[in-house]
């Protein structure tokens, strides 16, 4: 994921991850894959975490230079936390992709990074927003990002369906994980996901070798 | 940034060509999705409609599915002219071979010609073929050889550009063993699938079933496709 020196010649490259975010009747889960690689040349690490949590009850994974996303990331962090204790609840996942977007926008010339940006909170329940390397704000039931997600639009698409089961979207999340990094060089690693419900957060790694296993395999 | 050094290099190229649309000037392309998979007893083939020249449609009903002989088909990707003129070339290389042969022709003979033509003129061209079909002596073949000008066969094979948004698609859903109709219906979706995604896909689904009593062609409507829209 750190950007290649001809990398930024061109604005908008894809970037060697898969990250993805889906509601389901209660929650919210995140995904991503744990690979960071120079250039696709070279795995710079197996088990690198992209999902980052802002808050409580809220988390975001990065797209882009890593170097850049963990500059963002801090900065949204502080600020967040800052805006709660003002207000004296917790955030609403729409300030929190706000702060995102506003620091992609602001900084879109020297920024290469994007975000998904999950979670819970009381006012609207689960939800995913997408802060595109431009600094485009979207609200969406689900999202696809990174370089692997080119692959499985097809099958998001296909498999989707609106207020599914914890149990449903997990397999669905996994499944759509083990399929783009059997395609793409530059995913790969173990699988993380995160559940966001009200009750609380759970994080589960999937190991390469327990990931689903498709015909051809 | 990129993005202003590309605007200012594109106001130069505009000066030059100053009332001509920016489709005269660009090649025009089968930008695609075509897709082949084998069941026991044949081939299914299928194949979006859409040619474009940069963002104009030339063609939003085309035939991408190009007869090399009585049961061997291939899908088209890639330049239109090329392909065409390649298609072309190896069907009369295919018909006098099989008049010698006085047999119909191997699937694999056909593939390998595809091979040999994009692999020697390989620089020049801008090529991406899908070759099916039926034999009498392996059954349903598919073989893809895309740009560069390697050859394998696969039970299952996509491509063109709407071919990298249906990858996990392919690899969840299809499994070995499929009849014919699920064979059809397996196609219908994939393509419905890129068509929706990719900007250079669309159009009407052409898909045709090859098997060793002959032909069978369907044509599904824009309307008629399925829809996967969360909206």
């Amino acid at each position: 994921m750190e950007r290649h020196f001809m990398d930024s010649q061109t604005k908008g490259v894809s970037t060697g991850t898969t990250i993805l975010a889906v509601t389901f009747n209660g929650g919210v889960i995140i995904g991503s894959d744990s690979r960071a690689s120079i250039g696709g040349y070279y795995v710079s690490s197996k088990t690198i975490n992209k999902l980052i949590q802002v808050h409580d009850r809220i988390f975001c994974c990065i797209a882009g230079s890593l170097a850049d996303a963990q500059a963002v990331t801090k900065a949204a962090k502080f600020q967040i936390s800052f805006h709660s204790i003002q207000m004296e609840s917790p955030p609403l996942v729409k300030a929190a992709a706000s702060v995102l977007k506003e620091l992609c926008y602001n900084n879109k010339e020297e920024l290469q990074a994007g975000f998904i940006t999950a979670g819970w909170d009381r006012k609207k329940g689960p939800q995913v927003y997408t802060v595109a390397l431009g600094g485009m704000l979207l609200s969406q039931p689900f999202t696809i990002g990174g370089s692997g997600s080119t692959y499985i639009y097809g099958y998001a698409d296909a498999k989707y369906k609106p207020d599914m089961s914890k149990e449903e979207c997990l397999q669905f999340a996994t499944n759509a994980l083990a399929l783009a990094m059997g395609r793409d060089n530059v995913s790969g690693g173990v699988a993380h996901l995160v559940v966001i419900t009200e009750e609380g957060v759970e994080h589960i790694v999937i190991p390469g070798d327990k990931l689903p296993k498709f015909h051809d395999e | 940034m990129a993005v202003y050094m590309s605007a200012s290099h594109s106001e130069n190229a505009f000066n030059t060509h100053d009332f001509v649309p920016e489709w005269a000037h660009e090649e025009v392309s089968t930008g695609t999705t075509i897709l082949a998979v084998e069941f026991d007893g044949g081939v299914v083939i299928g194949a979006d409609s859409r040619t474009t020249t940069g963002s104009y449609i030339a063609n939003r009903v085309t035939d991408k599915l190009t007869p090399i002989h009585d049961h061997i088909f291939c899908c088209r990707s890639g330049s239109a002219a090329d392909t065409q003129a390649v298609a072309d070339a190896v069907t009369y290389q295919l018909g006098f071979h099989s008049i010698e042969l006085d047999e119909p022709p191997l699937v694999q003979t056909a593939a390998n010609l595809f091979k040999q033509m994009c692999y020697r003129y390989r620089e020049e061209l801008m090529a991406g073929i899908i070759v099916a079909g039926w034999d009498k002596r392996r059954g349903g073949q598919v073989y893809t050889v895309p740009m560069g000008g390697m050859i394998v066969r696969q039970p299952v094979s996509v491509g063109g550009s709407g071919s990298s948004y249906i990858y996990g698609f392919m690899d969840s859903n299809y499994k070995p063993g499929m009849t014919k109709e699920e064979c059809l219906h397996f196609c219908t979706q994939a393509l419905a699938l890129a068509m929706e995604r990719d900007g250079s896909s669309g159009g009407v689904a052409r898909l045709a079933a090859i098997t060793e009593e002959g032909l069978e062609r369907l044509v599904v409507l824009g309307n008629q496709l399925p829809k996967f829209s969360n909206a």
